[in-house]
């Protein structure tokens, strides 16, 4: 598996190197997970609901964000730096994957990471992501296109939970949380990203 | 004639909604190129088309939803 640190990218330009990679991949080439963060970007999935956003196009645009349609299941979500970005693409027929063993795997790989910091989450069939108690700390959502994935998903680190006030994320009433507000001390992204592709490795067998 | 069916996803998934097609009916296409977009448990699924040539019957039009195995359309 290779792995490709983008840092921080704008949405549409990591979507256009995820789908490089996704035609790399499905032409028999390695697996590759890519790590990056965005700035400020809302997301509408192919699920989305108008009413999960609180404010008008116009209002976001002006509060900073970026408003873009993704190819990916899901409703609205939200992107900002502090947010580790994870988009694995994988070929699900080279790895005997379903999707839903896919997806679970996925939130695994952060489940794990945050019990590295002595956090117990857990996945949740019925509410994709992963999940402290009641409070959601990363978000799924995935594409797959002749059997490789793109998309992925979005571990909160030490992202600004207040921007996520302008959406109802995922279209679920829930609060937001990241690691270090559950760890109530600074989290360094970098151990995150190190952290990150261990488990990743681990879980998926590379 | 080659059928287009929604593929085994796994377990636990027995349902997906067929959101796009990519190619009208008549449509010339390209085998491996994404035919169909179904949606289902927070992820998009594009089904490549098996073989090249004409799509001819869309049985499931966009919108509905369709079991695993069902059949989506038809290629000639």
């Amino acid at each position: 598996m290779k792995l490709y640190d983008l840092g921080l990218i704008g949405h549409a330009a990591a979507f256009k190197r995820q789908k490089d990679f996704v035609r790399d991949v499905a032409a028999g080439g390695e697996d590759t997970l890519i790590l990056c963060e965005h700035p400020k970007t809302i997301t509408l999935g192919r699920k989305y609901q108008e009413s999960s956003l609180f404010f008008s196009r116009e209002e976001l645009a002006r509060k900073g964000f970026e408003l873009l349609k993704a190819d990916r299941g899901g409703d609205v979500t939200l992107h900002a730096p502090g947010q580790l970005v994870l988009y694995p693409i994988l070929d699900l027929r080279r790895a005997r994957l379903g999707l839903k063993e896919y997806l679970q795997k996925l939130e695994q790989v952060a489940v794990d990471l945050l019990d590295d910091f002595g956090i117990v989450a857990r996945g949740d069939d019925g509410n994709r992501g992963v999940w402290i108690a009641c409070r959601k700390i990363a978000s799924i959502g995935i594409g797959v296109s002749r059997w490789v994935t793109y998309h992925g998903m979005g571990l909160n680190v030490s992202t600004d939970l207040s921007l996520f006030n302008v959406i109802r994320p995922c279209g679920l009433d829930v609060p937001m949380t990241s690691l270090a507000v559950e760890r109530n001390c600074p989290v360094g992204m970098d151990d995150v990203k190190r952290r990150s592709e261990q488990h990743f490795r681990r879980i998926f067998g590379y | 004639m080659t059928s287009i069916l929604v593929p085994d996803l796994g377990d636990g998934i027995i349902k997906v909604e067929v959101a796009a097609w990519h190619k009208p009916e008549g449509a010339a296409v390209t085998k491996d190129e994404d035919l169909v977009e179904l949606v289902t448990d927070k992820a998009s699924f594009n089904i490549p088309a098996p073989v090249s040539g004409v799509l001819r019957i869309v049985h499931v039009p966009a919108g509905n939803e369709a079991d695993i195995g069902s059949l989506l359309g038809e290629i000639v």
